[in-house]
Parts: C-alpha cells; structure tokens; sequence
C-alpha cells in the first residue's frame, strides 16, 4: 500500500487560507496583530486589573461548585471542631467546608479574596496614571467614565462577595449595609424591606447577594471591561512625548508578537503573585468569626480597603440628626450623610471631571499624548487633596485598630481625622503645586545653563564657577535656547554619555561606567556609544 | 398671706389645706418637739442597727494575710490607703474585691502600677508566686469577695464549641474574634488575650478589672468558664492558622495595607522589568 505524503509544513498555511477563503478574517487580522502600543511601565497598571478579573472568574467558578447560597439552618458537622455542633446556615457551614474539607477549597478561597484586593487596588492605581497623566481629555472622557463606573461595580461585586459566607464579619457588614439603606429619607424603609424581603436579615438576602455576586454584576463588569477595552483599540492608546512622537501618531511595538507575549508573561506573574499570596498569606479567616448572629459583632469588624473609606466617614461624622417635623414626623439620621450623600458627590464629580476641567482650561482640543504631572501643577494639586482626603477617610476606617495597636486615644483619632480631613487636603494642594513648579524651574534652568558637571573651574582673577554642559549649541553668554517640551531633560552628566553609563539596565547598568576624567578642568566628552543593544539585556558586562 | 407665698409652700402644707394663723409660740414649740422626735427616731435606729460596744475586735489574721498585710504596706498603701480603703483621686478601695481581683493585678503585673494613666498596662510581675498568694490572703480576710478555684488548668474538661458560641457573645466586642485585642474610648483598651493564663482569664472574669464588666457566676456559670478559656487557650491561641501567615489577625485593615505592600509593590516592580525589556 502506498502512503500518500503528508506536508506537515504546510498545515498552518493551508487551514489559514481555509479559514480566509470562508470567513474573510485575514484584513481585520491583519490590522488587529499590527496595532501598535506605546511602551511603558505605567501602561501596565490597567493590565493588573484585567488579569486579576480573569484570576476572580477561574477562582470563583471553582467556588460556585461548593458553595450553597442558602440561610437554611443545620447543624456544623466538619472537620474544624471548635465550631462542630453549632447551629449555622448552610451558606456559612459550606464555606467552612470549603476552607477545610474541600481540597484546594482553602487556596482557592484566598486567591479569589486577594485577587479581589487587587482588582480593586489596581483599578485605583491605573486611575491615578491616568489622572495624574491627563489621559482622560478628549477623547477618551467615556472611557474615563467607564473607569469610575467599574470602580463602583467592582466595589459592589466585593461588598456581595464579602456578605455571602455568612461569618460574623458578613453579617455585621450586612447590618451596616441595611442600617445605611435605612437612613435614606421617604424611601429608606421600602427599599431595605424589598432587598431583605422583610426585615433584617430575613431568609433570602443569601441567595439575592449570591445571584447578584455571580451572574449580574460579573456579567456587568464583563461588559463594561470589553467597552473599556475596545474604546482602547479604537482611539488608540495615549503615548508619553518624546522623540518622534506627535499627538497624530503612536509610536510603540506591534500587537503581534511581542507586545501579545509580553501581556501573556504578565498575565502569568500576575496569576503568580495572587497565587502567592493566598498560599502564603491568611485573610478573612472565617472560622474565627462563627457564623453570624445579631448580638454578636467583633472589635475590628471592617470592610475590606475599598470600602473603609466609608466606615471612616461615618466615624468622623458628629451625631448631627435633622427631625422633620410634618406629619408623624421625619428624621434624617447623620449616617445619611456619610454614607448615602458622600459617595454620591464623590461619584458626580469623578464621572464629571474631565468635562469641568476642559470647561475651566476652555480647552476643547483632542489630546493624545500625555502630560508630565509637573506640567499641569493644579491638575495635580487636585489629585493629591483627593487621594489625601480618601486616605484619610481610609485610616480612619481602621482608626480602632491604629488607636490600639499604636496606644492612642481612640477617641484622639477621631478629632484627628474630623481636623486631618479640613485642613490637610487644602495643604497637600498647595504643596503639591508647589513641588510641581519647582520641578518645572529645574527642568527650565537646565534647558538654558546645562547640565551640572560637577566640576568648579577657579579663573585667574580668583573667581569660582561652576562648568555646564549645555544641552543646545549656546550663544556667547552660555545660554542654549532650547524650547520646553514636557518630557524628560537630562539632569546628569552620565544620562548624557560623558562620564557614567549611557543606558541604564533594570537595577543595575547594562553599560560598563567609563573611566573618571583625568583632568579635573576638562571632562572628556566622548562620542555617544553605539546603540544597537538597547534593552536586550544580554550584553550586560 | 399672698398667693406668692402659698404656692412656694410645700406639699404637705398644701394637703392640710389652708394654714390658719399662729402664734410664734405655739410654731416654735412645734418645731422643739420635731426635733426631739427626730434625734430619738436616729438614736434608736443607730442603736439597733450598729454592732455593740461588746463586739470583739476582727478575728487575727493567718500568717499569710499578716506577711501579705507587710508586702502591702510597702508597695500598695500609697494608692491604696492605710487599710486598703482606697485613696481619693489616686486608688481605689479593695475592701470586697477578693483574692480573685488580687490575682489577676498582681500576677499580670499590672499592680503595682508604675504611673496614673487610662489604664494599668500588663508589665513584667513584681511579685512572685507566694508573695501575691500572701498579697491575695490578706485582702481576701480584708473584704471577702471572689476567689479563683485552685489549680493551674481550669480548661481541662471544657467544650471548646460551647466556649466559642460564649466567647463571641460575651468577648469578642472588646477583644475581638482573634483574641487580640481593641481599642475602648480616651486611650482604654481590652488587653491581647494571648500572654493570659488560665488563672487570669477566670479571675478577670469572676472580678471585672479595670474596665471589664463582671461575670459572675450567676451570669457565666464555672462550667462555662471553663469552656471560654478552653477556647482561648485551645483554638485561638493553637489555630495554627491554616491560610498562612495571619498578618496578626487584625481584620481587613492588614490585608489592605498587604495588598498594596506586597501585591502592588511586586506587580510594579513586574511592569517596570516588562517595560523596561523593549
């Protein structure tokens, strides 16, 4: 029998041709692998997020096989004997079991409750790049609002996420959660009875949060996460400025093939890091807390990082009640304020900031290379009284356990906060605005004297001064005239190839330092080095 | 008389309707013989309800109490007063606090107190075993008041389930789920459970130190305080914490400071390199 030959090496092509010849996929391919991305570390921020939402999808999946969603009552009969015997739901006895009896339940468990830390850390990280970087201007203010919305779904896929397993901790936040629904006016009762189904805790708020916390708010990030991405594609990604690069250009590496095998090895040490810490480090461990029950709340009872800037605000808050007194009478309790009224501003102007601060700038220009925070001293002033406000609302969120565990009245932190959070923020403004314009002038001074050499010259009359590197050809006073144009200025003799190494490698140089110049009067300016290497990182000494 | 007058005029007198007028006379004789009435009414009553002059003198002391009475006078009687009946503004008084109360301060070594401030912090002990047995003694035939059972492990048959359901309800507002501790107002605190023993945590109980309420045994019964301390001793302090590192068991506040120190601090220095490699 004759064997037909078989050309492996023509697989590839053949089944690409197949598929084109059918579905016409090779232009938009094309277009798709080429797409270019600018490189750089703070483009990365936005990945740690997406990766980590993939990290909640396979690790939450691996949950929904165990976890029971239901308030039903049944005595714990598992392996962890001090709870052995105690009356619990079911939701919360499966979570035990997931921790102790499933295999690999406990792991999963922590790498799904850290990968959530991290989402929502990074989302807030990458938020800061693009603020501090001005890259939400026009055009990209929808997906600037895009980015806050997902912060607060992500906030709310946490907040059901943390109430399912049903813990003392859950229930307590539960009680806040419902107390805070309590306290909007008119329609306050109405919308705590329809969520609970009664009063507080009722039977079916389990089962509500669980389909809330798996299919309606993933399939909502889902959603907002791909408009995310796509506006990305589609107006393209922002790029520092920079040699050869214009606000009509993008100047970067192609999708295909390194900037897809970049993402992927990022994706893999993200995987790793969460991986890391669920194996290594504990959080929430349930079993301490026991299952909850109304008259049982613990010390240090606090929502996880993204939310305790709302428990701190409630804390700081004076006990400000407003009776209304129309019929059998209304009440504004004060924790409407903290907790419905502030995030609702904090919402409003977040979404809106890009539209008020080109209304201020009368700036209605399309941008897309990004600014130095430096550059725009006001922007980032904002910034720095924003995060300085939030962080205050945050420590004071866990000011009972800073007040402990550094012996300070508890209730010395509280006036703190309520002072810290009216004076400090005006202040970080202003010393951020400061510390911008300071940056500003030293990058200006260098552009016109160049750079410090280190080197004092005595003239012959006695007189010292000082020898610079001018940047630019000067004129006859020693002045370059170099235009500023918001990207990096050499401050250093060796980041202008003159006396240390040239390129800098990750932590250490990749270039070996030159010789120190004999002569102390005249530095040897030696021709720049050959740069074919950059980056490869293999020529390295 | 004005209507000024009678309405400033007491309850009684209102009831007796309309005063008629009197002489000075017949007033002051009224008010010699209240007084009289009155004096014999306290006289009577101190004389049935006081010990008599032929009361004895306090049984003596035993040997212990007497070279506990010692230890305290050099150590305690600056706060505590000559015969333990508290100083104003400095310390309390001990008569009634019993053995228990004794016990717990001294052991933990909170007493004697180094400073006056919100609280006594637990210290390094002063005193050793028989000097505080000596100490407990004297202000135990002082007042009378609790005393701790004798032994060194009051957990041996208790119920860890039965002690955690007890030790959430009753315990953990102040020194939280993980037995670690918390914050009470203007630089108060519940102490960390972890350097306790035994001995402490049932004389804690039974006397209510510091701002700890009292659990008596009408309240918690012996049975069940030993069931709280075996879970103390037991499960929070060997839960061996199956997660890994428990960051002190401090709540979400660590695992936020953790996730950005170690998560986002690892995945910058991530993108750094990544970047870093074009």
């Amino acid at each position: 029998m004759k064997r037909r030959k078989f050309d492996m090496a023509a697989v590839p092509g053949n089944t690409a041709r197949a598929v084109d010849e059918r579905f016409q996929a090779a232009t938009p391919l094309r277009k798709l692998l080429n797409k270019v991305f600018p490189d750089h570390w703070s483009f990365l921020l936005g990945e740690i997020a997406l990766f980590s939402f993939i990290v909640l999808l396979l690790t939450g999946v691996f949950l929904t096989f165990f976890f029971e969603p239901s308030m039903t009552e049944v005595i714990y009969n598992g392996s962890y004997a001090p709870l052995r015997g105690t009356p619990m739901s079911a939701a919360y006895a499966s979570s035990l079991d997931i921790s102790f009896d499933v295999r690999g339940g406990l792991i999963m468990r922590q790498m799904h409750h850290w990968a959530a830390l991290l989402f929502m850390a990074a989302i807030v990280v990458h938020m800061l790049r693009i603020f501090f970087t001005g890259a939400f201007r026009k055009p990209r203010e929808t997906n600037w609002i895009i980015g806050s919305l997902l912060f607060w779904v992500g906030f709310l896929a946490g907040f059901t996420g943390y109430s399912l397993p049903d813990d003392g901790l859950s229930g307590t936040g539960l009680r806040i959660a419902s107390a805070i629904m309590l306290s909007i006016p008119v329609i306050g009762s109405w919308l705590t009875s329809s969520i609970f189904g009664g009063e507080f805790p009722g039977t079916i708020i389990i089962s509500r949060f669980f389909i809330a916390h798996v299919l309606l708010i993933p399939a909502l990030l889902v959603a907002l996460i791909s408009v995310h991405l796509g506006l990305v594609f589609k107006q393209k990604h922002t790029q520092w400025p920079g040699p050869g690069r214009t606000n009509d250009n993008v100047v970067g590496e192609r999708m295909f093939p390194r900037y897809a095998i970049k993402q992927g090895g990022f994706f893999m040490v993200v995987f790793g890091v969460i991986a890391l810490m669920g194996g290594l480090f504990q959080i929430n461990p349930i079993w301490l807390f026991g299952p909850y029950e109304a008259w049982v709340v613990s010390a240090a009872s606090q929502p996880d990082w993204y939310v305790m800037f709302l428990d701190g605000s409630t804390r700081l808050m004076p006990d400000w009640q407003i009776d209304i007194p129309i019929g059998d009478g209304y009440v504004i309790p004060p924790l409407f304020w903290p907790t419905v009224v502030l995030p609702g501003i904090l919402v409003g102007l977040s979404t809106l900031y890009p539209f008020l601060e080109a209304r201020y700038l009368k700036d209605y220009r399309s941008h897309n290379l990004l600014q130095r925070p430096r550059d725009v001293p006001f922007r980032s002033g904002l910034g720095a009284m924003a995060v300085t406000f939030y962080v205050i609302l945050t420590l004071s969120g866990a000011n009972d356990v800073i007040a402990d565990k550094f012996h300070i009245s508890l209730n010395a932190m509280t006036w703190a906060g309520r002072v810290g959070l009216l004076i400090l923020p005006p202040l970080a403004y202003y010393v951020t605005y400061r510390i911008c314009l300071g940056l500003q002038q030293h990058d200006r001074e260098v552009l016109a004297h160049g750079v410090e050499t280190g080197i004092i010259r005595r003239l012959p009359d006695g007189r010292f001064v000082e020898v610079h590197q001018p940047l630019g050809v000067p004129d006859e006073h020693g002045h370059g005239e170099l235009p500023y144009a918001g990207w990096v200025v050499p401050k250093k003799m060796n980041r202008l190839g003159a006396l240390g190494p040239a390129i800098r490698g990750f932590f250490y140089p990749i270039e070996k330092p030159a010789e120190a110049p004999v002569s102390p009067g005249h530095p040897p300016v030696e021709p720049r080095p050959e740069r074919e290497e950059i980056g490869s990182g293999e020529t390295r000494r | 008389m004005t209507s000024d007058n009678d309405r400033r005029r007491g309850l009684l007198a209102r009831l007796r309707g309309r005063p008629v007028a009197r002489s000075r006379g017949r007033r002051r004789l009224g008010a010699a013989v209240r007084l009289v009435a009155a004096l014999m009414l306290a006289g009577g009553a101190y004389a049935v309800f006081a010990p008599g002059a032929q009361a004895q003198d306090n049984p003596p002391m035993s040997t212990a109490a007497s070279e506990g009475k010692a230890l305290f006078d050099v150590s305690c009687v600056t706060c505590h007063g000559r015969n333990a009946q508290g100083v104003e503004g400095r310390g309390p008084s001990l008569i009634g606090v019993g053995a228990a109360s004794v016990e717990f301060q001294v052991s933990s070594g909170r007493m004697p107190m180094a400073r006056q401030e919100a609280q006594a912090a637990r210290k390094p002990e002063v005193f050793n075993r028989d000097e505080i047995d000596q100490l407990a003694a004297y202000i135990q035939e002082l007042g009378g008041g609790p005393v701790v059972p004798a032994g060194d492990n009051l957990h041996a048959d208790g119920n860890v389930a039965i002690g955690g359901e007890l030790y959430r309800i009753n315990c953990s507002q102040c020194h939280a789920f993980s037995g670690g501790g918390g914050a009470l107002s203007s630089g108060k605190y519940a102490p960390s459970l972890k350097p306790a023993t035994d001995r402490q945590i049932y004389a804690a109980m039974l006397s209510g130190p510091q701002n700890m309420p009292v659990f008596g045994d009408n309240q918690i019964t012996p049975e069940q305080k030993a069931d709280i301390i075996a879970y103390i001793q037991q499960t929070l302090k060997h839960d061996g914490d199956p997660g890994g590192f428990n960051l002190g068991r401090y709540g979400p506040s660590t695992e936020g400071v953790a996730i950005f120190l170690v998560g986002i601090v690892a995945l910058v220095f991530a993108s750094l390199w990544i970047a870093g490699k074009s």
